[in-house]
């Protein structure tokens, strides 16, 4: 299949690439941009008239929820989810049900998205074993079943101990460490941020100091071993300075944020409303004007969507019993340009938060458009507004905060791999 | 964003907090249960306001004492009174929470009066009777979480009204558990709301909450310093659990740190009034000698609580 995109403004942050062109597709890779290769000749026109052109996107944490929680979601409706949303590529946390900390579990999970034939799927491999936070996982034959990264998720790792060894044993061959830093202690039972809101409300808080403790441990471990740390979902004002000087000192980490984060704080959660029950908790609106100052100047290195698609049954409780998560993989594009506009940044800083940089910190030749390249593509109308609405998402999860929001951003044709995979 | 607990027209719909109530409201809730003290004293205690109604008494977290007083208003004011104790057990059967809203409403339930031990369990109710157009059916917030416990606020204001009268000339100490206090933070809003000046909270660090001050009060962590000059003390109820946590070291040291005794009760104006909204923990929070003292309004309190429940039940009622 030989594809021709025409017409449309071509973004490639990693190539510092904005201005018009098409890009021509064949053979499952990116043939060539602007001029035609000679004697081209195209089976398919897409017409991206007044359209942006960009790497597909890269989410480094979409729970698809196989195996184990089928009736939330299914690889079929959130694999449908993310390519509706644009996105080409991403990376799944090991919190499933058994958790992913056995190759078999890996491989089938490969296995299954591969012959969906749609969006890349990069498993997280669970640290520990069940992630129980005891026994450390059998890291190298993970990788070879095609782990990235090893996590624990969201389940306590309480030995710090183990949590040393863990970090000694990944260094020692060279994988890569997810962590999500949140002091165990300080955060159980919590369920919003230690603030005037969950005063008010009456609802058991985590202090953010949970996430500055945690970075402050994880960072020591880090000089002790060497290893490589991805910090994920960092929440804070506090922990967004420490992971700034933790860079400026030359650890080796990174961090992420979930697009929640970026635009929501504690008082989004009004009158109990369930769909703001997220892990970690929103935070102050000092907070998220940290977190999206450290976006800015790439402090925090990427975006990711954290898409937990939760069931009616297990939201509709109150709040504190509420299964925390959003499901967001279609709104990853829209809010991350409602970010850049609301902050005046180029859209080229805002795909690459969404493209190259997640391609940097998984370790994946994707997120850019270099002739040659792998041709996951997204082509989306940067000005078109649509209402996030239960029957507007693809995937199995309608439980968002942004229920109700005109957000900017509709995916006009996603392709993985030189194949449409979807148009609207 | 609809507000919870008022009509489009601004009636009381549900009462589900006192913050955000307007003055004009709570006076009126007030106002009402001032003719239902007497009734009372009548030898038949009974109004026909709620006739052919269907009050049931939601409990998912067990109270004797909480639930008596509705049911007991429900019953003076004629209406048919279920009980429904559902407690921890029902999660095991696999009921939710809005299951059962559903069934009882099926039974054509005219007002739920719910306890939950999960702050929010009554917005989420009257949320779910709204999103499925039945907003016609009332919900009292009988205490949820540490969130809010609107009638035992309201029978506060109450009481502090009866024996002091104005609100905007008073210093009024809350002492203890604030933390985990639902009628703590129910009254602070309560006594905001109505000009109090000067609300103070009286405890040890771990038993506060954080940014406290957010809510209007002042805070005291020596019971001395904070008592001088109260015109109302108001003792909160210390659970036994809360040595567990490492809260507390033992109920010895709080008594010793944060229990009302007479020799306290002397920093406070000398015309004074105690009150708890029970059950008290002799000995623990409150000295026997200052429950049962002159000082003492803790068993008026429970007499107006019945008259401020059938106030807050006849006015929903009326409203559509």
């Amino acid at each position: 299949m030989r594809i021709e995109i025409r017409g449309g403004r071509l973004i490639d942050p990693k190539h510092g690439i904005d201005r018009p062109a098409s890009v021509y597709v064949a053979a499952g890779k990116v043939a060539a941009i602007g001029d035609a290769p000679s004697g081209w000749h195209a089976d398919r026109v897409l017409d991206a008239t007044r359209l942006v052109v960009c790497p597909g996107l890269i989410d480094s944490s979409a729970r698809l929820r196989e195996p184990g929680f089928e009736y939330k979601a299914t690889l079929e409706s959130e694999v449908a989810a993310a390519i509706a949303g644009g996105v080409t590529s991403l990376a799944c946390p090991p919190d499933t049900d058994p958790p992913l900390d056995e190759p078999g579990l890996v491989e089938m999970l490969k296995h299954r998205a591969r012959s969906l034939n749609q969006a890349h799927v990069y498993p997280i491999g669970a640290l520990t074993v069940g992630l129980k936070g005891e026994i450390i996982t059998e890291m190298g034959e993970l990788t070879e079943a095609g782990c990235i990264a090893f996590s624990h998720a969201d389940a306590a790792l309480a030995n710090t101990q183990v949590l040393l060894r863990a970090l000694q044993y990944a260094a020692t061959f060279g994988y890569k460490v997810w962590l999500r830093p949140q002091d165990v202690h300080l955060a159980r039972g919590g369920v919003a941020h230690d603030g005037e809101v969950a005063t008010r409300l009456g609802l058991p808080a985590i202090p953010s100091f949970a996430e500055t403790i945690a970075l402050d441990a994880i960072f020591e471990l880090v000089r002790a071993t060497g290893v490589q740390v991805h910090l994920a979902r960092i929440s804070s004002h506090d922990g967004v300075a420490r992971v700034r000087a933790a860079k400026k000192a030359g650890l080796p980490v990174t961090c992420d944020v979930a697009v929640h984060h970026v635009h929501l704080c504690d008082v989004d959660i009004g009158w109990f409303n369930a769909h703001c029950h997220l892990v970690p908790p929103l935070r102050g609106t000092r907070d998220r004007a940290a977190l999206r100052t450290g976006l800015s100047d790439g402090t925090v290195d990427l975006i990711c969507s954290d898409h937990t698609p939760v069931d009616d049954d297990a939201k509709q409780l109150p709040f504190a019993e509420a299964e925390p998560g959003a499901t967001a993989l279609e709104l990853l594009l829209p809010l991350t340009l409602k970010w850049a506009r609301e902050e005046k940044l180029p859209l080229t800083t805002a795909l690459a938060r969404i493209t190259s940089d997640p391609a940097r910190v998984l370790g994946l030749d994707a997120g850019h458009l270099a002739a040659g390249a792998d041709a996951d593509v997204c082509v989306f109308d940067p000005e078109l507004h649509w209402r996030v609405e239960p029957d507007a998402l693809r995937s199995q999860g309608k439980n968002t905060p942004f229920l109700g929001f005109e957000l900017p951003g509709k995916v006009r044709f996603t392709l993985v791999g030189g194949q449409l995979v979807h148009e609207s | 964003m609809n507000n919870p607990q008022l009509s489009a027209d601004g009636e009381l719909q549900h009462l589900l907090t006192l913050e955000g109530l307007p003055a004009e409201i709570i006076g009126r809730i007030l106002d009402t249960a001032v003719p239902f003290v007497s009734i009372a004293e009548r030898e038949v205690k009974k109004v026909p306001l709620l006739r052919g109604k269907t009050v049931f008494n939601l409990f998912f977290e067990n109270s004797t004492r909480t639930r008596t007083t509705f049911e007991i208003a429900a019953k003076r004011l004629s209406a048919d009174v279920i009980n429904l104790n559902i407690g921890v057990s029902s999660a095991t059967k696999g009921e939710t929470l809005l299951d059962t809203i559903d069934n009882l409403v099926a039974m054509n339930a005219d007002m739920f009066i719910v306890r939950h031990g999960e702050s929010g369990a009554p917005h989420l109710i009257a949320q779910h009777l709204w999103a499925t157009q039945r907003q016609h059916i009332h919900v009292i917030n009988a205490g949820d979480g540490r969130h809010g416990h609107p009638t035992q606020g309201l029978l506060d204001l109450f009481t502090i009204r009866h024996y002091k009268h104005d609100f905007r000339e008073l210093t009024i100490a809350i002492v203890g558990d604030v933390l985990h206090s639902r009628v703590a933070r129910s009254l602070i809003h309560g006594l905001t709301t109505l000009g109090t000046p000067e609300v103070r909270v009286i405890g040890p660090q771990t038993l506060l909450p954080t940014a406290v001050e957010s809510l209007g009060v002042h805070v005291f962590h020596d019971m001395r310093d904070g008592l001088a000059g109260c015109d109302v003390v108001v003792m909160l109820r210390l659970q036994s659990e809360r040595m567990k946590g490492a809260l507390l070291p033992s109920a010895g040291e709080f008594f010793k740190h944060y229990g009302l005794t007479v020799e306290k009760l002397r920093l406070a104006k000398p015309d004074a009034i105690v009150m708890h909204p029970g059950p008290m923990n002799r000995g623990v929070e409150i000295d026997s000698a200052v429950a049962d003292g002159t000082h003492s309004v803790i068993l008026p309190q429970v007499t107006f609580g019945i008259a401020v429940r059938m106030a807050v039940m006849s006015i929903l009622a009326g409203s559509r």
